[in-house]
């Protein structure tokens, strides 16, 4: 039997937008280029593809101006992100720990975008609740699994864990099997109806 | 527990007699207010999902939805596991639809891997999303129906949606749980003539499709029910980030298969139909016409599927062959390594959007470099249409919230992840 077998399984291969990048590239610059126009510092950093391994470019926001943000992606011609994909975070284990991800997408020009902010532990986001009704629930899950907090939020509570949950189960330094059993159901609180 | 459960039964009503329910002097009923809890295990809530609401007589003055209840960790399970062991998990997600999660987690990985699949395996997952999603709106129309009392549609229904398993189980042998696809490739090849087997089952369920229309759409008990029920606005979709039938049923014009292509279905045609008024009738004509276009979609797949590989020719991602592996040692260090450790993806991230039955899918993951993800965000669509409940159901009687909420579709699975 003739085998050929290549040890070498591990060539990097960088991700990349394909089609996307080709589609919307010029596009992505030059709103990007606006948007360093309109905020000025409070675009810390932007990651484009190819250059860096993503599909669609990141912008890094200070957390301040997040909300001011997304409204103007949100309402400006030439940006139309009208629909709140995804609200998200990761846990970088540095400092600053946590990176709140937007996800956002047109649904004039169908194209996608990505907005982070860079906040360390303790620090409050201001909310997008203001910019998408819809955003309460994702965040209340970001504060939920991360402990991120949103300033401005109406609801801030856990949502998909017991309200006696102790920690936070997506951060880094909790275990994989961290159980905590409650011998009781989480009763009714008639105060949310308020 | 007995005693526990005595005591909460007592703190609550107490709660209540010491005025959280305050008297309104306006109101007509005086005291009758009651705080009505629904589920988590209740026959008309699909999955372990709770609504409480503040009742005044059968008028739903405020509500609350709580979820949580079959939480699984799976966006832990996904840093923990690698990316082949992360496939299973997938099936549990839209567990009506388990294909269209497959396939789309597979989508995402290899997107963010840069693996180009050959034809013939790219048509038969398009062919599993489509037969899936058929699948998916037969329950979900069926089952509102069934909320509403319509008992037969429900099984006209089922019997087609039993035929359909039957096809999955030829490819993978599991019937809910189907695991079908591997990052670069599938578990199997379809069996001889699975192709037209499929277009017979689509001949069959068109004609199925037709008598339950006419069992249903015209009749009057279910368009009084069902007209003008649990109306969400086009604009309140945005506000709520709708996607899918339920946004479509809005006046949304947006398909993702139709406005992001991925895989073939720039090759197919089909039509994305839109409703006006967002009402449960209009969730439920959208999605009857929806099952005939994804009819429409499978038997133009079954006609354009050729014979060819069903694994991309990428060593990376590639499941070793059983005859190398049981023959050589390199094969089977391969195959070990593969198995144990995995495979590496490259650093990078990507977010990657498939239209499922419910709406938009996303998988968000974000590689370090190793084999397992550093963050796995699944974006499941029954979340954002869960949480439009409560205003979507403010004012309305409690029955017509039973309506509303099987109309939308929610699956606890893709909920509490």
């Amino acid at each position: 039997m003739d085998i050929k077998f290549d040890m070498d399984i591990r060539q990097p291969i960088p991700s990349n937008g394909g089609s996307w990048l080709a589609q919307w590239g010029e596009g992505w610059k030059s709103q990007v280029a606006r948007l360093q126009e309109k905020f000025g510092a409070s675009i810390e950093e932007v990651r484009m593809p190819p250059d860096y391994p993503t599909d669609v470019p990141i912008i890094y926001v200070k957390k301040e101006a997040i909300a001011q943000v997304l409204e103007f992606a949100k309402n400006e011609a030439g940006f139309e992100y009208n629909f709140l994909s995804d609200i998200t975070a990761t846990d970088e284990e540095m400092e600053p720990r946590f990176e709140v991800v937007y996800n956002l997408f047109s649904h004039s020009k169908f194209w996608r975008i990505r907005f982070k902010v860079r906040v360390s532990e303790g620090a409050e986001v201001p909310t997008a609740t203001g910019v998408w009704k819809g955003a309460n629930w994702a965040e209340r899950e970001v504060f939920d699994m991360f402990g991120v907090k949103f300033s401005g939020h109406p609801d801030l509570r856990r949502i998909l864990m017991d309200a006696r949950w102790v920690g936070h189960p997506l951060r880094k330094d909790y275990p994989l099997k961290g159980y905590q059993i409650f011998p009781s159901a989480e009763p009714i609180d008639p105060s949310f109806l308020r | 527990m007995p005693n526990d459960s005595k005591r909460e039964i007592g703190s609550l009503s107490s709660n209540i007699e010491h005025g959280v329910m305050e008297h309104d002097t306006d109101d007509l009923w005086g005291d009758s207010r009651v705080l009505m809890n629904i589920g988590p295990t209740h026959p008309s809530m699909h999955g372990a999902l709770r609504m409480v609401a503040q009742l005044n007589g059968e008028t739903i003055e405020k509500s609350y939805c709580e979820f949580g209840y079959t939480h699984r960790a799976k966006e832990k399970l996904g840093e923990n596991r690698t990316y082949h062991q992360f496939v299973v998990y997938t099936d549990r997600l839209n567990y009506c639809s388990a294909l269209i999660n497959n396939v789309a987690y597979a989508m995402a990985v290899e997107k963010l891997m840069g693996v180009e699949l050959p034809p013939r395996a790219i048509w038969i997952r398009m062919m599993c999303a489509e037969i899936a999603r058929i699948m998916d709106h037969l329950v979900c129309v069926g089952i509102n129906a069934v909320d509403l009392g319509a008992f037969s549609f429900f099984l006209y229904g089922f019997h087609q949606r039993e035929e359909g398993y039957s096809l999955i189980e030829e490819l993978c042998g599991a019937r809910l749980t189907t695991s079908y696809t591997r990052i670069g490739g599938l578990m199997h090849d379809a069996p001889e003539g699975w192709e037209k087997r499929c277009k017979a089952w689509v001949v069959k369920t068109r004609k199925v499709i037709d008598e339950m229309d006419e069992l249903l759409t015209g009749n009057k008990i279910w368009c009084q029910r069902t007209i003008g029920v649990g109306v969400f606005s086009r604009q309140q979709c945005l506000d709520y980030s709708f996607s899918g039938p339920v946004a479509r049923a809005a006046g949304i014009d947006l398909d993702l298969r139709r406005d992001q292509p991925c895989m073939f279905y720039k090759n197919v045609e089909f039509d994305v139909p839109i409703a006006r008024n967002g009402d449960v009738f209009d969730r439920y004509m959208v999605r009857m016409e929806e099952i005939r276009q994804s009819l429409n979609i499978v038997s133009q797949c079954a006609d354009k599927i050729q014979p060819g590989p069903i694994w991309a020719e990428d060593k990376r991602v590639r499941i070793p062959d059983k005859d190398v592996v049981h023959n050589t040692m390199e094969g089977m260090i391969h195959h070990f390594k593969f198995f144990m450790h995995g495979f590496d993806v490259p650093e990078g991230e990507a977010y990657t959007q498939f239209e499922a039955a419910n709406g938009e899918l996303g998988f968000y993951i974000v590689s370090k470099g190793s084999p397992r993800a550093h963050r796995m965000r699944i974006r499941g669509p029954s979340v954002w249409h869960f949480q439009g409940l409560d205003p979507m159901v403010k004012g309305s009687k409690i029955a017509d919230a039973v309506a509303a909420l099987g109309s939308i579709n929610i699956i606890a699975g893709e909920l509490d992840r």
